[in-house]
């Protein structure tokens, strides 16, 4: 039997399909949530895969370092620090009421089939519109890696967008610092407008000392 | 049957799109896998994207692709913050207990 190249990519793209589709569903199966973490990086790494084995391979290195580098282990860190690894994560048990809880169960089953029926009718019948290829932009440069034309379009058509971009992340950071800070009674900090606007007068007191008496200090 | 097209990536979208919703509607125990769901979706979301920017040949869909990474970071860092907050507040992520808001 002839194996082209067509058929290695083929066989490639089956074993990662195959791998992302199982770790998705143990994402949400998962009894511990510190496994279902790990199968979400497991199929972030095979997406990524794909995406280096169909071309784009600017995109799956990104993936790689933002889900699996960043919030992967951000997932992990408050997982482990909320300490709700053992609580377990079951679909069709409730502590609190059992037959309140029974309905809720067939109809996501039944919404999520009738999602994923609608999505396969629409892939099935599509086709492209004859005068969008006159409207696409080619590649930037024909012998340009994608990172090279990416970067190119990125810093030129899209540098409103690209600044958006950084403004959103800045907000998220400074939304999740002041979300979790805490402010904390009894500490003892510095307050520099006190030490700024300190006095002589306030600062220093002369006291006349009775002979054989001593001082007492009040703070 | 080993020749892959757009549909292969299409229906692999659809598919673990399917996965993250099911995720959503049927998880009653925990918040934060609730969050992974939504991860999930917007990776489906992202593998449409490039697989049709790839086959199309135009590299919107790339450029697109990224600004969803970063907003799907800051949701995730905004998310977990929130989720962090509730569990000092009330003691409990576990989804049949949060009920305060009685909807």
């Amino acid at each position: 039997m002839l194996i082209d190249d067509r058929m290695i990519q083929g066989i490639f793209f089956y074993i990662f399909a195959l791998i992302a589709i199982i770790s998705a569903i143990m994402v949400t199966v998962s009894r511990n949530t510190v496994h279902s973490v790990f199968f979400l990086i497991l199929d972030f790494v095979s997406i990524s895969c794909l995406f280096i084995m169909s071309g784009a391979e600017f995109l799956g290195m990104i993936m790689l370092i933002v889900y699996v580098g960043a919030v992967a282990v951000l997932f992990l860190f408050v997982v482990m620090m909320l300490n709700v690894a053992q609580q377990e994560n079951e679909w069709f048990q409730s502590k609190k009421s059992k037959e309140q809880n029974s309905s809720h169960i067939p109809v996501g089953f039944l919404i999520s089939t009738i999602i994923f029926f609608e999505l396969i009718v629409v892939i099935g019948g599509w086709k492209l519109k004859p005068e969008i290829f006159s409207n696409l932009k080619p590649e930037v440069m024909s012998g340009a890696t994608n990172t090279h034309s990416i970067g190119s379009v990125l810093y030129t058509d899209y540098i409103h967008l690209f600044q958006i971009s950084g403004m959103i992340l800045l907000v998220s950071m400074i939304g999740a610092i002041v979300l979790t800070y805490k402010k904390r009674v009894g500490l003892k900090r510095q307050s520099y407008i006190r030490q700024i606007s300190r006095e002589k007068i306030s600062g220093v007191e002369i006291v006349t000392v009775d002979k054989n008496k001593g001082v007492k200090i009040d703070v | 049957m080993f020749e892959i097209n757009l549909g292969h990536y299409l229906t692999l979208s659809a598919i673990i799109f399917t996965i993250g919703v099911a995720g959503i509607f049927l998880n009653r125990k925990n918040i934060i896998v609730i969050l992974m769901s939504i991860e999930l979706i917007l990776l489906a979301v992202n593998i449409n994207l490039v697989s049709f920017s790839v086959f199309l040949g135009d590299l919107t869909g790339q450029i697109f692709t990224l600004f969803i990474l970063t907003v799907a970071a800051a949701e995730a860092a905004i998310g977990l913050a929130i989720i962090v907050v509730y569990f000092r507040n009330a003691g409990t992520i576990r989804v049949e207990e949060i009920d305060k808001l009685k909807g």
